[in-house]
């Protein structure tokens, strides 16, 4: 991906860090969220690459798999040496989309028996994160 | 020693052998869980935007619930006691966040008019908090049946240990569980995933994405040779108890592990009634392994 600073850029950055209450421009790359992941594998980009892209400003990460692959479990939280909640970040770009009442999870897509299956924790966690 | 008590939804469905076994564990403790009345869901998931307030409504209505308890004296103290780590998890971080800013307190207060201000006085606890509190001698003191030959791995997850603030133990190196389940007289295997996500709700839309992390838990734990895994949470729970359905599509030679609530483990060490462990409510049955190990009568 070609890295450049959108216009604009500060704009963004600026409604991420407020929404999130994260100070973005403390990371410095090293990786640390990323190697503890546990869900990097199914993600599309990393969570270092996403707060890198959300410091240039570039809203195309709001398209990502990754900040619904996320799924908050705060490995990345309790290690980054900047003390920057990355699952906040991720909290917020999900929100940036579900504010636009675009919801992430539809109860008719889950089948018949998973609904019966679920038990009530799994349903109105997964809700609450993927609905607006 | 009368605590109050916040249940939450799984215990009263597929959870509930946890409460169960939690209430009377605490009974020959010396401690009564009440339950507080009128309580309603924590929201499972603590709100992470800084501008949503909402969504802590429902969790300072329980702990205002708690605060009216400790008040007429129903209890002995101002703490609330939690089974679920996602009901520990949502009720103590909206606790912090309206003690650390009172402004945040001052809207949700004046926006429930029909409740009494909450007064960000109550300290949620975990149960296995008050365990460490009682002491591990004194758990062992209590113990009838000791879980000799059961190799049992103890699982975290998340929501116990982060964020750090909350964390009832170490974050990274936790022992709490390792400790009560030492105390018991079962041999402790340790799992170098035990406090590796499991997916939480990813469940309802990724459930292959949560069958490979169960399995990668799982078999950490069978491979260190244990014969069942010990939990917390009742999502934990699903997706390391259900889900191994999902994992066996998967990865055909993987055999099933039972997954146990710890207050179970504690319930059958002290020697209480089986028909309230709830063991009915598993995917995998964990009878056949406890009856293999002279830990349950029957054939």
């Amino acid at each position: 991906m070609r890295l450049r600073i959108s216009p604009g850029a500060s704009r963004f950055t600026d409604r991420v860090a407020e929404l999130s209450g994260e100070n973005l421009r403390a990371c410095y790359q090293c990786g640390e969220c990323s190697s503890g992941c546990p869900l990097a594998s199914e993600m599309d980009l990393l969570p270092s690459t996403i707060i890198r892209l959300v410091q240039l400003g570039q809203e195309e990460v709001l398209d990502s798999k990754t900040i619904w692959v996320c799924s908050s479990c705060l490995t990345c939280a309790v290690r980054c040496p900047q003390q920057i909640d990355v699952a906040k970040v991720m909290e917020a770009l999900r929100q940036l989309n579900l504010r636009k009442n675009i919801d992430r999870i539809r109860i008719e897509e889950i089948p018949l028996d998973e609904r019966r299956r679920l038990p009530q924790i799994a349903m109105i966690s997964s809700f609450r994160k993927q609905t607006a | 020693m009368k605590n109050a008590f916040f249940p939450g939804c799984s215990l009263k469905t597929p959870a509930r052998g946890f409460e169960e076994t939690a209430i009377s564990c605490a009974r020959v403790l010396d401690l009564e869980l009440i339950e507080i009345p009128r309580w309603n869901c924590c929201g499972t998931v603590y709100s992470l935007t800084t501008d949503d307030l909402m969504h802590h409504l429902a969790p300072i209505r329980n702990l205002i619930r708690a605060q009216k308890m400790a008040a007429s004296g129903a209890v002995d103290d101002q703490r609330l006691v939690t089974l679920c780590s996602m009901c520990y998890n949502t009720l103590k971080r909206s606790s912090f966040l309206v003690k650390e800013n009172p402004d945040k307190l001052k809207v949700i207060n004046d926006f429930m008019d029909e409740e009494e201000s909450y007064s960000a006085k109550v300290e949620v606890v975990h149960f296995l908090q008050l365990m460490r509190e009682i002491g591990f001698r004194q758990l062992e003191s209590k113990v009838k049946k000791p879980l000799r030959n059961l190799r049992v791995s103890p699982y975290y997850g998340c929501m116990l240990l982060r964020p750090r603030e909350l964390a009832i133990d170490d974050p990274e190196d936790p022992k709490v569980l390792e400790d009560l389940l030492a105390a018991l007289g079962a041999h402790v295997v340790d799992n170098p995933l035990k406090v590796r996500c499991c997916g939480s709700y990813l469940t309802a839309n990724r459930k292959q994405t949560v069958a490979d992390l169960a399995h990668d838990i799982l078999t950490h734990a069978v491979s260190e040779g244990a014969d069942a895994l010990a939990v917390s949470c009742p999502l934990c729970a699903f997706n390391l108890d259900a889900r191994q359905a999902e994992v066996k599509n998967l990865h055909p030679s993987f055999e099933f592990v039972p997954i146990f609530y710890f207050t179970q483990l504690m319930a059958l060490a002290f020697g209480l009634n089986p028909e309230q462990f709830g063991f009915d409510t598993h995917t995998v049955d964990p009878r056949k392994l406890l009856k293999e190990k002279g830990l349950l009568d029957g054939e």
